[in-house]
């Protein structure tokens, strides 16, 4: 029982992180630097709370989410690919607009700066905290599906193949044919489009937008990626780990055993540790970050 | 017409830079640079100019100028960003007094927030929220005419545990919320009829500690053998603002046998709502009725008289009565309380209540002494 409660609670905590760092994966493995992914998070959040709200279905949430991860990736895409902008610096600006842009927006349409009316969503009134109320949720389905979809896009599929081609060595891609600047501005949007959907997951689970709620989600995503060494796999596994981690702290925290700050730091910890003497070496996709070079 | 003479400076030094060699992208780099920088000038230029006709001094006369800067959360967070600014808004009607609000953004610019209308000549400036304790401190001894009032103003204390008096230009409104606190802990026991009891706090801090430590004497009160689960979530401001979080940690609670929340936790609190939702179970408003946010789910709210604070405090400084110090509201002067009307009554059957009123009369007299820290 206090096991299953466990694992139902670290899925949960999960599904926003299997998301974004398939999305992270696929960005990244084109030789663009996903520090993106907090900001199409947020983005996603908002518009899938909006568009819930006027339509009142969370499918039109849910497909909101992905344009609006997808319009924050265009542009960073733009900035990037073609006008060839540090990466780092866009992808902390594309963030910082995130920011910026959903509060705007939520005084705009909402009349506050705190947080979204109640909008439809998946979860369902009085299901409790066991997985019969997890798999009622789409979401909850997409974000256990991605991971096995994402490696079967990049290892069995030809545009898989250019993806990593293009990560690796634009100009040898390019010598062959590839068009570099295509593979990637795909790539990029197909991340926005699942971070988006992990802020979905996480705005439509609330039922609204709540000023700044991914609360650093798209950066642990990230850190999965590399944690998993840039594989869909291995990545998705980081997340549960790191999802496990935080569940550890709740579970924790409510037996007092431990004070909170302690207890706080786990996950952490916990990545530390990992990164330092499990994983090994951590080796990137030899052109990421370097979108100059073609 | 210096935004023009500024601009042809501009155009002018773009001449004078060495025209750029092919093949060396350092020199075109530092001219889109230079152009860059001079573009940001005169758009900096432009904007001094277009400042001053928004900070004219307001003509001369007798009403009271009076400047509110929100806390993180800002209007529209149905919990005490919204009780100030009811609060001045009433005041604004009642009193005929003249009030600016400033939201801030990213925690950088509260100070400058505060400054901005303190250095505007405002007659009284008011921060919402603990985090401006320290800001409010220096800038009453920077501008010792203006008034200051603190929400929620965090006394500070020596070594010695002696308190550190705030600037005689600076009240410092502040409430009981143990009190209120005590009373919903008793409450969520006599309800909860587990032997179990939530509480989740927003930032691990004294502030939110005083909310556990009213709230565990009260459920020990009427159950002294309850125990009472107390999780955080997190220890920076932004554990105020995560739903998410909030949602997990109640789930894991109610998950444990917890039939009742109490959250002190800003939005992040929301989650404890949805969690309620789920599970069917009961969660505890705080700082305002926030019976609205999950109808039926919420048993009912620890309400703190924000807005009656500030209204007082704007009506001290128009009537000429307004001194600095400390100001305690508890239960006794109403500025803590619980909700019990028509949307709850259901929820609390009439025995439960008689016995709060009982325990609430017992605290104004001064039978109950309620502890304020852990």
């Amino acid at each position: 029982m206090i096991l299953l409660a466990f694992l139902a609670q670290t899925l949960r905590i999960a599904i926003p992180y299997l998301l974004a760092a398939a999305g992270g994966v696929i960005s990244e493995r084109s030789g663009l630097i996903a520090l993106t992914l907090e900001g199409y998070m947020l983005g996603g959040a908002f518009t899938a709370v909006w568009a819930s709200y006027y339509s009142g279905s969370p499918w039109a949430g849910v497909a909101a989410a992905v344009a609006g991860g997808a319009v924050l990736a265009l542009i960073y895409a733009v900035s990037a690919i073609r006008f060839r902008a540090d990466q780092v610096v866009a992808g902390i600006a594309i963030n910082l607009f995130a920011i910026g842009l959903t509060r705007y927006l939520l005084r705009l349409f909402f009349d506050s700066s705190s947080n979204s009316p109640r909008v439809a969503g998946f979860t369902v009134q009085g299901s409790g905290t066991g997985f019969g109320a997890l798999l009622v949720n789409p979401l909850v389905w997409l974000g256990i599906l991605v991971i096995p979809a994402t490696a079967w896009l990049l290892y069995r599929t030809p545009f898989g193949l250019r993806v990593r081609a293009v990560g690796e060595h634009p100009t040898a891609a390019a010598s062959v044919g590839v068009p570099v600047a295509r593979v990637r501005y795909l790539a990029v949007l197909l991340s926005g489009m699942l971070a988006g959907l992990g802020g979905a997951y996480l705005a439509l689970d609330q039922h609204q937008f709540t000023d700044g709620m991914t609360a650093g989600r798209g950066f642990i995503a990230l850190a999965a990626t590399i944690f998993g060494r840039w594989d869909p796999v291995r990545a998705g596994l980081a997340c549960l780990l790191f999802a496990a981690a935080e569940t550890l702290q709740i579970q924790l925290q409510g037996s007092q055993a431990l004070p909170s700050q302690f207890v706080e730091m786990i996950p952490y910890v916990l990545t530390i540790v990992a990164l330092a003497g499990v994983v090994g070496r951590a080796v990137a996709p030899a052109a990421l970050g370097k979108t100059a070079i073609e | 017409m210096q935004k023009y003479a500024l601009s042809s400076a501009l155009t002018s030094n773009a001449v004078t830079l060495p025209p750029s060699r092919p093949g060396t992208s350092f020199h075109r780099i530092m001219r889109k640079l230079l152009l860059l920088v001079g573009v940001l000038l005169v758009v900096h230029v432009a904007l001094l100019f277009a400042h001053p006709s928004g900070a004219e001094k307001p003509p001369a006369g007798n009403t009271v100028d009076v400047g509110v800067v929100f806390d993180l959360g800002g209007r529209g967070d149905k919990s005490f960003n919204d009780g100030a600014y009811l609060g001045a808004e009433r005041a604004q009607k009642e009193l005929g007094v003249r009030v600016r609000f400033i939201e801030p953004g990213e925690g950088s610019d509260r100070e400058s927030g505060l400054r901005l209308l303190a250095a505007e000549g405002m007659d009284l400036v008011i921060g919402v929220g603990f985090i401006f304790t320290d800001d409010l401190t220096q800038l009453a001894k920077e501008y010792p005419t203006t008034k200051f009032a603190g929400v929620d103003y965090s006394v500070a204390t020596d070594k010695d545990g002696k308190v550190i008096p705030p600037p005689s230009n600076l009240a410092a409104l502040k409430f009981r919320e143990e009190q209120g606190s005590y009373l919903v802990g008793a409450l969520a026991a006599l309800v909860g009829k587990s032997k179990k009891v939530g509480f989740v706090g927003g930032m691990d801090s004294p502030l939110i500690q005083k909310f556990e430590a009213g709230y565990e004497a009260g459920v020990h009160q009427v159950c002294p053998d309850c125990t009472v689960l107390a999780q955080y979530a997190g220890v920076t401001p932004e554990a105020f603002r995560n739903p998410g979080k909030g949602k997990e940690i109640a789930l894991a609670q109610y998950q444990q046998g917890a039939n009742v929340i109490f959250h002190a936790s800003g939005s992040t609190g929301l989650g404890v709502f949805e969690a309620a939702r789920q599970t069917n179970k009961l969660a505890i408003g705080v700082d305002a009725d926030q019976y609205a946010e999950a109808p039926g789910y919420v048993l009912t709210s620890m309400v703190k008289g924000v807005d009656n604070a500030v209204y007082d405090a704007i009506k001290k400084t128009k009537d000429g009565t307004f001194t600095g110090g400390i100001y305690q509201y508890g239960l006794a002067e109403q500025g803590v309380g619980y909700i019990y009307d028509k949307n709850n009554a259901k929820l609390i059957p009439p025995d439960v209540h008689a016995r709060l009123e009982q325990l609430r009369q017992d605290i104004v007299a001064g039978r109950i002494s309620v502890p304020s820290t852990k």
